[in-house]
Protein backbone atom coordinates (compact mmCIF):
# COMPACT_ATOMS: atom_id res chain seq x y z
CA UNK A 1 0.00 0.00 0.00
CA UNK A 2 1.32 3.29 -1.17
CA UNK A 3 0.30 6.46 1.26
CA UNK A 4 0.78 9.90 -0.43
CA UNK A 5 0.46 12.98 1.99
CA UNK A 6 -1.70 16.10 0.70
CA UNK A 7 -3.79 18.87 2.03
CA UNK A 8 -7.59 18.63 3.32
CA UNK A 9 -9.77 20.66 0.97
CA UNK A 10 -13.08 19.19 2.58
CA UNK A 11 -13.20 16.50 4.87
CA UNK A 12 -14.54 13.09 5.07
CA UNK A 13 -12.93 9.43 3.64
CA UNK A 14 -13.68 7.53 0.75
CA UNK A 15 -13.12 4.49 -0.84
CA UNK A 16 -12.69 3.16 -4.43
CA UNK A 17 -12.01 2.99 -8.40
CA UNK A 18 -9.44 6.22 -9.53
CA UNK A 19 -11.07 7.54 -12.90
CA UNK A 20 -7.76 9.71 -13.61
CA UNK A 21 -6.97 12.61 -16.58
CA UNK A 22 -4.27 15.20 -17.16
CA UNK A 23 -6.11 17.43 -18.23
CA UNK A 24 -8.08 20.25 -16.62
CA UNK A 25 -11.99 19.55 -16.02
CA UNK A 26 -14.91 22.68 -16.57
CA UNK A 27 -17.77 21.04 -14.89
CA UNK A 28 -20.00 23.43 -16.29
CA UNK A 29 -20.34 22.90 -19.56
CA UNK A 30 -18.07 20.25 -19.16
CA UNK A 31 -19.89 17.40 -17.27
CA UNK A 32 -23.36 16.44 -17.59
CA UNK A 33 -25.76 17.30 -13.80
CA UNK A 34 -27.91 14.86 -14.48
CA UNK A 35 -25.60 11.92 -15.19
CA UNK A 36 -21.89 12.85 -14.35
CA UNK A 37 -20.55 11.80 -18.32
CA UNK A 38 -17.91 14.15 -18.92
CA UNK A 39 -19.25 15.75 -22.26
CA UNK A 40 -16.31 18.12 -23.39
CA UNK A 41 -15.37 17.61 -26.80
CA UNK A 42 -11.94 16.13 -27.39
CA UNK A 43 -11.40 15.36 -23.07
CA UNK A 44 -9.83 12.50 -22.43
CA UNK A 45 -12.83 11.43 -20.52
CA UNK A 46 -15.57 12.46 -22.72
CA UNK A 47 -18.13 9.48 -22.45
CA UNK A 48 -17.00 8.48 -19.43
CA UNK A 49 -18.80 9.02 -15.95
CA UNK A 50 -17.46 10.41 -12.92
CA UNK A 51 -19.92 9.07 -10.96
CA UNK A 52 -19.36 6.60 -7.71
CA UNK A 53 -15.64 7.08 -8.65
CA UNK A 54 -12.29 8.61 -6.80
CA UNK A 55 -11.93 11.42 -9.59
CA UNK A 56 -7.93 12.38 -10.44
CA UNK A 57 -7.23 16.03 -12.05
CA UNK A 58 -4.89 18.23 -12.11
CA UNK A 59 -7.22 21.44 -11.47
CA UNK A 60 -10.76 22.91 -12.06
CA UNK A 61 -11.27 25.39 -15.02
CA UNK A 62 -14.18 27.77 -16.39
CA UNK A 63 -17.56 29.33 -14.94
CA UNK A 64 -18.40 29.58 -11.17
CA UNK A 65 -21.49 27.80 -11.83
CA UNK A 66 -19.09 24.65 -12.31
CA UNK A 67 -19.73 24.67 -8.16
CA UNK A 68 -23.55 23.95 -8.59
CA UNK A 69 -23.11 20.96 -10.79
CA UNK A 70 -21.22 19.15 -8.25
CA UNK A 71 -23.93 20.18 -5.99
CA UNK A 72 -26.30 18.88 -8.93
CA UNK A 73 -24.75 15.74 -9.16
CA UNK A 74 -24.33 15.03 -5.33
CA UNK A 75 -28.37 15.88 -5.47
CA UNK A 76 -28.51 13.26 -8.34
CA UNK A 77 -26.33 10.23 -6.44
CA UNK A 78 -24.21 10.18 -9.47
CA UNK A 79 -21.12 12.63 -7.47
CA UNK A 80 -17.67 11.78 -7.28
CA UNK A 81 -17.11 9.69 -4.36
CA UNK A 82 -14.15 12.36 -3.78
CA UNK A 83 -11.43 14.26 -5.48
CA UNK A 84 -8.19 14.26 -5.66
CA UNK A 85 -6.36 17.60 -7.70
CA UNK A 86 -2.55 18.71 -7.82
CA UNK A 87 -3.93 22.19 -6.90
CA UNK A 88 -7.63 22.43 -6.36
CA UNK A 89 -9.47 25.41 -7.89
CA UNK A 90 -12.30 27.77 -6.38
CA UNK A 91 -14.82 26.52 -8.35
CA UNK A 92 -13.91 23.04 -7.56
CA UNK A 93 -13.14 23.81 -3.56
CA UNK A 94 -16.60 25.40 -3.35
CA UNK A 95 -18.00 22.70 -5.34
CA UNK A 96 -17.14 20.10 -2.90
CA UNK A 97 -17.64 22.12 0.42
CA UNK A 98 -21.43 22.83 -1.08
CA UNK A 99 -21.82 18.89 -2.05
CA UNK A 100 -19.47 17.74 0.85
CA UNK A 101 -17.41 15.58 -0.90
CA UNK A 102 -14.04 14.46 0.50
CA UNK A 103 -11.22 16.46 -1.56
CA UNK A 104 -7.65 16.38 -1.10
CA UNK A 105 -5.16 18.82 -3.20
CA UNK A 106 -1.21 19.21 -3.58
CA UNK A 107 -1.22 15.13 -4.52
CA UNK A 108 1.15 14.15 -7.48
CA UNK A 109 -1.44 12.53 -9.18
CA UNK A 110 1.14 10.86 -12.10
CA UNK A 111 1.43 8.39 -9.37
CA UNK A 112 -2.13 7.01 -9.93
CA UNK A 113 -4.04 5.49 -12.41
CA UNK A 114 -7.07 5.00 -13.46
CA UNK A 115 -8.38 1.67 -12.16
CA UNK A 116 -6.26 1.63 -9.31
CA UNK A 117 -8.56 1.04 -5.65
CA UNK A 118 -7.75 4.12 -3.56
CA UNK A 119 -8.41 5.08 0.16
CA UNK A 120 -8.82 8.29 1.33
CA UNK A 121 -8.85 10.10 4.49
CA UNK A 122 -9.31 13.63 3.78
CA UNK A 123 -9.07 15.18 7.11
CA UNK A 124 -6.20 13.73 7.59
CA UNK A 125 -5.15 14.63 3.72
CA UNK A 126 -4.08 10.96 3.14
CA UNK A 127 -4.34 9.19 -0.09
CA UNK A 128 -3.95 5.24 -0.22
CA UNK A 129 -3.63 3.05 -2.97
CA UNK A 130 -4.32 -0.16 -1.84
CA UNK B 1 -4.55 26.26 9.44
CA UNK B 2 -3.11 28.68 9.20
CA UNK B 3 -6.07 30.94 8.40
CA UNK B 4 -6.10 33.10 11.95
CA UNK B 5 -10.01 32.89 13.20
CA UNK B 6 -11.74 35.18 15.35
CA UNK B 7 -13.97 34.00 18.03
CA UNK B 8 -16.88 35.38 15.78
CA UNK B 9 -15.14 33.63 12.87
CA UNK B 10 -14.80 30.32 14.88
CA UNK B 11 -18.37 30.45 16.39
CA UNK B 12 -19.62 30.60 12.68
CA UNK B 13 -17.96 27.62 11.53
CA UNK B 14 -18.69 25.71 14.72
CA UNK B 15 -22.35 26.40 13.22
CA UNK B 16 -23.48 28.60 16.45
CA UNK B 17 -25.38 31.02 13.76
CA UNK B 18 -26.94 28.03 12.02
CA UNK B 19 -26.40 25.92 9.29
CA UNK B 20 -26.09 28.07 6.11
CA UNK B 21 -23.67 30.60 8.38
CA UNK B 22 -20.82 27.58 8.92
CA UNK B 23 -21.09 26.53 5.44
CA UNK B 24 -20.37 29.87 4.51
CA UNK B 25 -17.73 30.22 6.66
CA UNK B 26 -16.13 26.85 5.46
CA UNK B 27 -16.16 28.36 2.16
CA UNK B 28 -14.57 31.58 3.04
CA UNK B 29 -12.13 29.75 5.51
CA UNK B 30 -11.16 27.44 2.37
CA UNK B 31 -10.78 29.81 0.19
CA UNK B 32 -8.56 31.85 2.24
CA UNK B 33 -6.32 28.57 2.97
CA UNK B 34 -6.17 27.80 -0.86
CA UNK B 35 -4.71 31.20 -1.22
CA UNK B 36 -2.80 31.27 1.48
CA UNK B 37 -4.68 34.26 3.62
CA UNK B 38 -3.24 35.44 7.00
CA UNK B 39 -6.89 36.43 8.26
CA UNK B 40 -10.56 36.66 7.31
CA UNK B 41 -11.99 40.76 7.04
CA UNK B 42 -15.25 42.62 7.32
CA UNK B 43 -16.47 43.49 3.95
CA UNK B 44 -19.19 46.02 3.64
CA UNK B 45 -20.67 45.51 0.38
CA UNK B 46 -21.53 42.03 -1.30
CA UNK B 47 -22.57 41.48 -4.91
CA UNK B 48 -24.03 38.42 -6.16
CA UNK B 49 -23.79 36.68 -9.47
CA UNK B 50 -25.76 33.48 -10.89
CA UNK B 51 -29.03 34.41 -10.81
CA UNK B 52 -30.58 33.69 -13.58
CA UNK B 53 -32.26 30.40 -13.63
CA UNK B 54 -30.84 29.21 -17.32
CA UNK B 55 -27.48 29.69 -16.11
CA UNK B 56 -28.49 28.55 -12.41
CA UNK B 57 -30.68 25.46 -13.07
CA UNK B 58 -32.27 23.47 -10.64
CA UNK B 59 -28.93 22.24 -8.64
CA UNK B 60 -28.45 25.91 -7.86
CA UNK B 61 -31.93 26.55 -7.15
CA UNK B 62 -31.99 23.79 -4.14
CA UNK B 63 -28.74 25.06 -3.37
CA UNK B 64 -30.33 28.58 -2.12
CA UNK B 65 -33.36 27.01 -1.12
CA UNK B 66 -31.00 25.39 1.41
CA UNK B 67 -29.15 27.98 2.14
CA UNK B 68 -32.40 30.05 2.93
CA UNK B 69 -33.77 27.89 5.10
CA UNK B 70 -32.03 29.76 8.12
CA UNK B 71 -29.42 32.17 6.21
CA UNK B 72 -29.69 35.99 6.47
CA UNK B 73 -27.42 38.39 5.41
CA UNK B 74 -25.29 40.74 7.65
CA UNK B 75 -24.20 43.77 4.82
CA UNK B 76 -25.68 45.14 2.03
CA UNK B 77 -26.13 42.73 -0.90
CA UNK B 78 -27.19 43.24 -4.29
CA UNK B 79 -27.77 40.99 -7.19
CA UNK B 80 -26.88 40.33 -10.56
CA UNK B 81 -29.43 40.06 -13.36
CA UNK B 82 -32.21 37.58 -13.86
CA UNK B 83 -32.95 35.80 -17.13
CA UNK B 84 -35.52 37.55 -17.19
CA UNK B 85 -38.04 41.41 -16.37
CA UNK B 86 -39.61 40.39 -13.37
CA UNK B 87 -42.94 42.02 -14.32
CA UNK B 88 -43.10 42.21 -18.33
CA UNK B 89 -41.12 39.30 -19.04
CA UNK B 90 -44.90 38.13 -20.73
CA UNK B 91 -44.39 40.33 -23.50
CA UNK B 92 -40.39 39.75 -24.49
CA UNK B 93 -41.33 36.35 -25.13
CA UNK B 94 -40.19 34.08 -22.07
CA UNK B 95 -42.16 30.99 -21.30
CA UNK B 96 -44.43 30.57 -17.85
CA UNK B 97 -42.59 27.80 -17.11
CA UNK B 98 -39.18 30.00 -17.24
CA UNK B 99 -40.68 32.82 -15.40
CA UNK B 100 -41.81 30.26 -12.55
CA UNK B 101 -38.57 29.19 -12.00
CA UNK B 102 -36.80 32.32 -11.71
CA UNK B 103 -39.19 33.70 -9.38
CA UNK B 104 -38.29 31.17 -7.43
CA UNK B 105 -34.53 31.94 -7.52
CA UNK B 106 -35.43 35.73 -6.50
CA UNK B 107 -37.91 34.82 -3.52
CA UNK B 108 -35.13 32.80 -2.31
CA UNK B 109 -32.42 35.37 -2.17
CA UNK B 110 -35.47 37.60 -0.97
CA UNK B 111 -35.83 35.70 2.10
CA UNK B 112 -32.15 35.96 3.00
CA UNK B 113 -31.88 39.88 2.79
CA UNK B 114 -30.58 39.98 -0.49
CA UNK B 115 -31.96 43.29 -2.12
CA UNK B 116 -33.18 42.24 -5.43
CA UNK B 117 -32.15 44.38 -7.74
CA UNK B 118 -31.52 42.44 -10.44
CA UNK B 119 -28.65 44.05 -12.10
CA UNK B 120 -24.75 44.20 -13.30
CA UNK B 121 -24.22 47.68 -12.46
CA UNK B 122 -24.82 47.82 -8.81
CA UNK B 123 -22.49 50.95 -8.48
CA UNK B 124 -25.10 53.27 -10.86
CA UNK B 125 -27.95 52.56 -7.98
CA UNK B 126 -26.80 52.27 -4.52
CA UNK B 127 -24.52 49.76 -3.92
CA UNK B 128 -21.87 52.13 -4.37
CA UNK B 129 -18.45 51.64 -2.39
CA UNK B 130 -15.76 54.14 -1.96
CA UNK B 131 -12.12 54.40 -2.74
CA UNK B 132 -10.35 51.48 -0.23
CA UNK B 133 -13.54 50.10 0.93
CA UNK B 134 -13.37 46.35 1.21
CA UNK B 135 -16.15 44.14 -0.71
CA UNK B 136 -17.07 40.76 -2.10
CA UNK B 137 -18.65 41.26 -5.34
CA UNK B 138 -18.99 38.47 -8.51
CA UNK B 139 -19.74 39.59 -11.56
CA UNK B 140 -16.67 40.28 -13.91
CA UNK B 141 -17.43 43.91 -15.19
CA UNK B 142 -18.90 45.45 -11.62
CA UNK B 143 -15.48 43.51 -9.91
CA UNK B 144 -13.42 45.24 -12.69
CA UNK B 145 -15.42 48.65 -12.30
CA UNK B 146 -15.03 48.70 -8.08
CA UNK B 147 -11.47 47.65 -8.26
CA UNK B 148 -10.48 50.16 -11.26
CA UNK B 149 -12.60 52.93 -11.50
CA UNK B 150 -13.61 53.23 -7.81
CA UNK B 151 -10.47 51.87 -5.98
CA UNK B 152 -12.53 49.69 -4.05
CA UNK B 153 -10.90 46.34 -2.80
CA UNK B 154 -12.44 43.21 -4.40
CA UNK B 155 -11.46 39.49 -5.56
CA UNK B 156 -13.24 37.99 -9.01
CA UNK B 157 -15.94 36.31 -6.41
CA UNK B 158 -18.08 33.29 -7.61
CA UNK B 159 -21.67 32.68 -7.12
CA UNK B 160 -21.68 30.57 -4.19
CA UNK B 161 -18.53 32.45 -2.18
CA UNK B 162 -20.13 35.96 -2.95
CA UNK B 163 -23.01 34.73 -0.99
CA UNK B 164 -21.31 33.03 1.71
CA UNK B 165 -19.51 36.98 2.14
CA UNK B 166 -23.04 38.28 2.52
CA UNK B 167 -24.19 35.54 5.13
CA UNK B 168 -21.04 36.45 7.04
CA UNK B 169 -19.80 39.65 6.26
CA UNK B 170 -16.29 38.47 5.68
CA UNK B 171 -13.80 37.33 3.03
CA UNK B 172 -10.45 35.93 3.41
CA UNK B 173 -7.69 38.62 3.18
CA UNK B 174 -5.68 37.58 -0.44
CA UNK B 175 -5.16 38.67 -3.22
CA UNK B 176 -6.89 41.85 -4.19
CA UNK B 177 -7.26 42.71 -0.93
CA UNK B 178 -3.57 43.12 0.14
CA UNK B 179 -1.88 46.42 -2.05
CA UNK B 180 1.08 44.64 -3.23
CA UNK B 181 -0.96 42.25 -5.83
CA UNK B 182 -2.36 45.42 -6.86
CA UNK B 183 0.83 47.21 -9.32
CA UNK B 184 0.45 47.48 -13.11
CA UNK B 185 2.28 44.32 -14.22
CA UNK B 186 2.15 45.48 -18.46
CA UNK B 187 1.98 49.33 -20.14
CA UNK B 188 -0.22 50.04 -22.82
CA UNK B 189 0.03 53.05 -24.68
CA UNK B 190 -3.06 54.02 -26.62
CA UNK B 191 -2.53 55.61 -30.41
CA UNK B 192 -6.22 55.72 -31.53
CA UNK B 193 -8.94 57.76 -30.82
CA UNK B 194 -11.85 56.67 -29.00
CA UNK B 195 -15.21 58.44 -28.86
CA UNK B 196 -17.82 55.95 -27.69
CA UNK B 197 -19.14 52.92 -25.61
CA UNK B 198 -18.38 50.32 -28.67
CA UNK B 199 -14.79 52.03 -29.40
CA UNK B 200 -13.79 51.25 -25.22
CA UNK B 201 -15.16 47.79 -25.74
CA UNK B 202 -12.92 47.07 -28.32
CA UNK B 203 -10.05 48.55 -26.25
CA UNK B 204 -11.02 46.02 -23.98
CA UNK B 205 -10.98 43.29 -26.04
CA UNK B 206 -8.07 44.10 -27.35
CA UNK B 207 -6.34 44.51 -23.81
CA UNK B 208 -8.10 41.64 -22.07
CA UNK B 209 -6.70 39.19 -24.83
CA UNK B 210 -3.21 40.88 -24.97
CA UNK B 211 -2.79 40.64 -21.36
CA UNK B 212 -4.56 37.62 -20.19
CA UNK B 213 -4.34 38.41 -15.89
CA UNK B 214 -1.91 40.69 -15.94
CA UNK B 215 -3.02 44.32 -14.28
CA UNK B 216 -2.44 46.53 -17.12
CA UNK B 217 -1.48 50.67 -16.74
CA UNK B 218 -3.13 52.16 -19.88
CA UNK B 219 -2.04 55.94 -21.21
CA UNK B 220 -3.18 57.63 -24.20
CA UNK B 221 -6.84 58.16 -22.90
CA UNK B 222 -7.84 61.83 -22.65
CA UNK B 223 -11.26 61.47 -21.18
CA UNK B 224 -14.02 58.75 -20.33
CA UNK B 225 -17.61 58.88 -19.61
CA UNK B 226 -18.90 56.64 -16.66
CA UNK B 227 -20.67 54.52 -19.49
CA UNK B 228 -17.53 54.23 -21.63
CA UNK B 229 -16.10 52.85 -18.39
CA UNK B 230 -18.57 50.45 -18.13
CA UNK B 231 -18.26 49.19 -21.54
CA UNK B 232 -14.83 48.47 -21.00
CA UNK B 233 -14.56 46.94 -17.97
CA UNK B 234 -17.18 44.66 -18.71
CA UNK B 235 -14.76 43.62 -22.04
CA UNK B 236 -11.62 43.90 -20.79
CA UNK B 237 -12.72 40.78 -17.91
CA UNK B 238 -14.84 39.01 -20.68
CA UNK B 239 -11.94 38.74 -23.23
CA UNK B 240 -8.95 38.60 -20.85
CA UNK B 241 -9.45 37.68 -16.96
CA UNK B 242 -8.51 41.56 -15.84
CA UNK B 243 -10.35 42.30 -12.63
CA UNK B 244 -8.35 45.81 -12.16
CA UNK B 245 -6.66 47.91 -14.84
CA UNK B 246 -5.11 51.69 -13.95
CA UNK B 247 -6.20 54.67 -16.49
CA UNK B 248 -3.57 57.17 -16.69
CA UNK B 249 -5.42 60.27 -15.40
CA UNK B 250 -8.57 58.67 -15.27
CA UNK B 251 -8.44 55.97 -12.51
CA UNK B 252 -7.74 57.00 -8.82
CA UNK B 253 -5.28 53.97 -7.37
CA UNK B 254 -1.49 54.48 -7.70
CA UNK B 255 1.36 52.29 -9.46
CA UNK B 256 4.25 51.65 -10.40
CA UNK B 257 5.94 51.84 -14.06
CA UNK B 258 5.60 48.13 -15.26
CA UNK B 259 8.53 47.21 -17.44
CA UNK B 260 6.81 45.77 -20.03
CA UNK B 261 5.22 48.59 -22.85
CA UNK B 262 3.27 47.84 -25.18
CA UNK B 263 1.15 50.02 -28.05
CA UNK B 264 -2.50 49.81 -29.27
CA UNK B 265 -3.18 51.43 -32.82
CA UNK B 266 -6.29 52.95 -34.93
CA UNK B 267 -5.17 49.44 -37.00
CA UNK B 268 -5.33 47.05 -34.07
CA UNK B 269 -9.12 48.97 -33.41
CA UNK B 270 -10.11 48.26 -36.84
CA UNK B 271 -8.77 44.35 -36.58
CA UNK B 272 -11.06 44.03 -33.18
CA UNK B 273 -13.95 45.40 -34.69
CA UNK B 274 -13.35 43.38 -37.77
CA UNK B 275 -13.31 40.08 -35.71
CA UNK B 276 -16.81 40.96 -34.23
CA UNK B 277 -18.37 41.41 -37.44
CA UNK B 278 -19.42 38.52 -38.93
CA UNK B 279 -19.93 39.30 -43.04
CA UNK B 280 -22.69 37.45 -43.24
CA UNK B 281 -25.08 37.93 -39.98
CA UNK B 282 -28.64 38.88 -40.83
CA UNK B 283 -29.56 41.57 -38.19
CA UNK B 284 -33.34 40.70 -36.19
CA UNK B 285 -32.19 41.42 -32.64
CA UNK B 286 -30.79 45.08 -31.56
CA UNK B 287 -29.84 45.29 -27.69
CA UNK B 288 -28.13 48.06 -25.88
CA UNK B 289 -27.10 47.60 -22.10
CA UNK B 290 -24.67 45.57 -21.71
CA UNK B 291 -23.65 46.42 -19.01
CA UNK B 292 -27.43 47.99 -18.04
CA UNK B 293 -28.06 51.62 -19.41
CA UNK B 294 -27.33 54.48 -17.09
CA UNK B 295 -30.11 56.69 -17.51
CA UNK B 296 -28.15 58.84 -19.88
CA UNK B 297 -28.01 56.06 -22.27
CA UNK B 298 -32.07 56.03 -22.07
CA UNK B 299 -32.23 59.29 -22.98
CA UNK B 300 -30.43 59.17 -25.80
CA UNK B 301 -31.79 55.79 -26.96
CA UNK B 302 -35.35 57.68 -26.82
CA UNK B 303 -34.48 60.60 -28.34
CA UNK B 304 -33.25 58.33 -31.10
CA UNK B 305 -36.53 56.62 -31.67
CA UNK B 306 -38.97 59.47 -30.81
CA UNK B 307 -41.91 59.16 -33.71
CA UNK B 308 -39.95 56.29 -35.27
CA UNK B 309 -40.87 53.04 -35.87
CA UNK B 310 -38.76 49.37 -35.43
CA UNK B 311 -38.95 48.09 -38.46
CA UNK B 312 -40.79 44.65 -39.18
CA UNK B 313 -38.52 41.41 -38.61
CA UNK B 314 -36.18 43.31 -35.84
CA UNK B 315 -37.04 43.14 -32.39
CA UNK B 316 -35.24 45.36 -29.58
CA UNK B 317 -34.20 45.02 -26.31
CA UNK B 318 -32.66 48.58 -24.03
CA UNK B 319 -31.79 46.49 -20.81
CA UNK B 320 -31.19 48.64 -17.52
CA UNK B 321 -32.23 47.84 -14.03
CA UNK B 322 -35.51 48.55 -12.33
CA UNK B 323 -35.07 51.94 -10.56
CA UNK B 324 -33.43 53.32 -14.05
CA UNK B 325 -36.59 52.06 -15.80
CA UNK B 326 -38.81 53.56 -13.00
CA UNK B 327 -36.82 57.13 -13.58
CA UNK B 328 -37.31 56.88 -17.75
CA UNK B 329 -40.90 56.30 -16.92
CA UNK B 330 -41.29 59.20 -14.82
CA UNK B 331 -39.50 60.78 -17.72
CA UNK B 332 -41.43 59.88 -20.71
CA UNK B 333 -38.47 57.94 -21.99
CA UNK B 334 -40.33 54.37 -21.23
CA UNK B 335 -42.91 55.41 -23.68
CA UNK B 336 -41.10 56.68 -25.92
CA UNK B 337 -39.19 53.51 -26.57
CA UNK B 338 -42.35 51.61 -26.30
CA UNK B 339 -44.11 53.34 -28.60
CA UNK B 340 -41.38 52.68 -31.49
CA UNK B 341 -41.97 49.31 -30.68
CA UNK B 342 -38.56 48.38 -28.93
CA UNK B 343 -38.63 47.29 -25.47
CA UNK B 344 -37.09 48.78 -22.47
CA UNK B 345 -36.21 45.67 -20.21
CA UNK B 346 -35.45 45.90 -16.51
CA UNK B 347 -33.62 43.03 -14.26
CA UNK B 348 -32.14 41.14 -17.43
CA UNK B 349 -30.17 41.21 -20.37
CA UNK B 350 -29.00 39.77 -23.48
CA UNK B 351 -26.25 37.47 -22.35
CA UNK B 352 -28.12 35.58 -19.70
CA UNK B 353 -31.91 35.58 -21.04
CA UNK B 354 -32.98 32.43 -22.55
CA UNK B 355 -33.08 33.89 -26.02
CA UNK B 356 -31.32 30.76 -28.03
CA UNK B 357 -33.15 29.76 -31.42
CA UNK B 358 -34.97 33.20 -31.27
CA UNK B 359 -32.66 35.39 -33.44
CA UNK B 360 -30.25 35.05 -36.18
CA UNK B 361 -28.25 37.96 -35.41
CA UNK B 362 -27.36 40.72 -32.90
CA UNK B 363 -25.93 44.34 -33.60
CA UNK B 364 -25.02 45.78 -30.40
CA UNK B 365 -22.56 48.76 -29.10
CA UNK B 366 -20.97 45.76 -26.55
CA UNK B 367 -18.21 43.48 -27.17
CA UNK B 368 -19.26 41.19 -24.17
CA UNK B 369 -22.64 40.89 -25.56
CA UNK B 370 -21.19 39.70 -28.77
CA UNK B 371 -19.03 37.25 -27.09
CA UNK B 372 -21.87 35.74 -25.47
CA UNK B 373 -24.34 36.15 -27.94
CA UNK B 374 -21.85 33.46 -30.32
CA UNK B 375 -20.50 31.18 -27.24
CA UNK B 376 -23.88 30.71 -25.81
CA UNK B 377 -26.47 31.33 -28.39
CA UNK B 378 -24.83 31.11 -31.23
CA UNK B 379 -26.13 34.65 -32.85
CA UNK B 380 -24.08 35.94 -35.96
CA UNK B 381 -23.16 39.90 -34.29
CA UNK B 382 -22.02 43.37 -35.43
CA UNK B 383 -20.92 46.22 -33.03
CA UNK B 384 -21.52 49.59 -34.09
CA UNK B 385 -22.24 53.18 -31.97
CA UNK B 386 -25.51 53.09 -29.77
CA UNK B 387 -26.76 55.85 -32.48
CA UNK B 388 -26.05 53.44 -35.78
CA UNK B 389 -27.60 50.31 -33.37
CA UNK B 390 -30.88 52.49 -33.18
CA UNK B 391 -30.36 53.29 -37.28
CA UNK B 392 -30.16 49.76 -37.79
CA UNK B 393 -33.51 49.50 -35.78
CA UNK B 394 -35.86 51.48 -37.53
CA UNK B 395 -33.93 51.01 -40.91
Amino acid sequence: MTEMKGRKIFGGKAAGQALVTKQDISFYGGCDPETGEIVEKGHELEGQSVSGKILVFPTGKGSTVGSYVLYALKKAGKAPLGIINTSTDPVVAVGCIISEIPAIDQIEIENISSGQKLKIDADNGVVSIV
Amino acid sequence: MRVVLTSEDKAMLDGKYGKATKKAMEIIVTLGEIYGAERLIPVSSVQIAGVSYHNLGEAGLEYLLEMAEDGQTRVLTTLNPAGMDMDEWKKHGISEEFAVNQQRVVDAFAQMGVVTTCTCTPYLIGNLPHYGEHIAWAESSAVCFANSVIGALTNREGGPSALASALTGKTAEYGLHLQKNREAEVHYEIRAPLHSTDGFGLLGQIIGERTGKAIPLISGIQTATTEQLKSFCASVATYGGVPLFHMEGITPNRTTEPERKEVVTEDNLIAARKALDDEDAEIDFISIGCPHASIKEIAKVAELLKGKKVAEGKTVWITTARPTKDLAIKMGYYDVIEESGAFLVSDACCAVAPLKGRFKGLMTDSAKACFYARGKNKFRTEIRTLDECIEKAIA
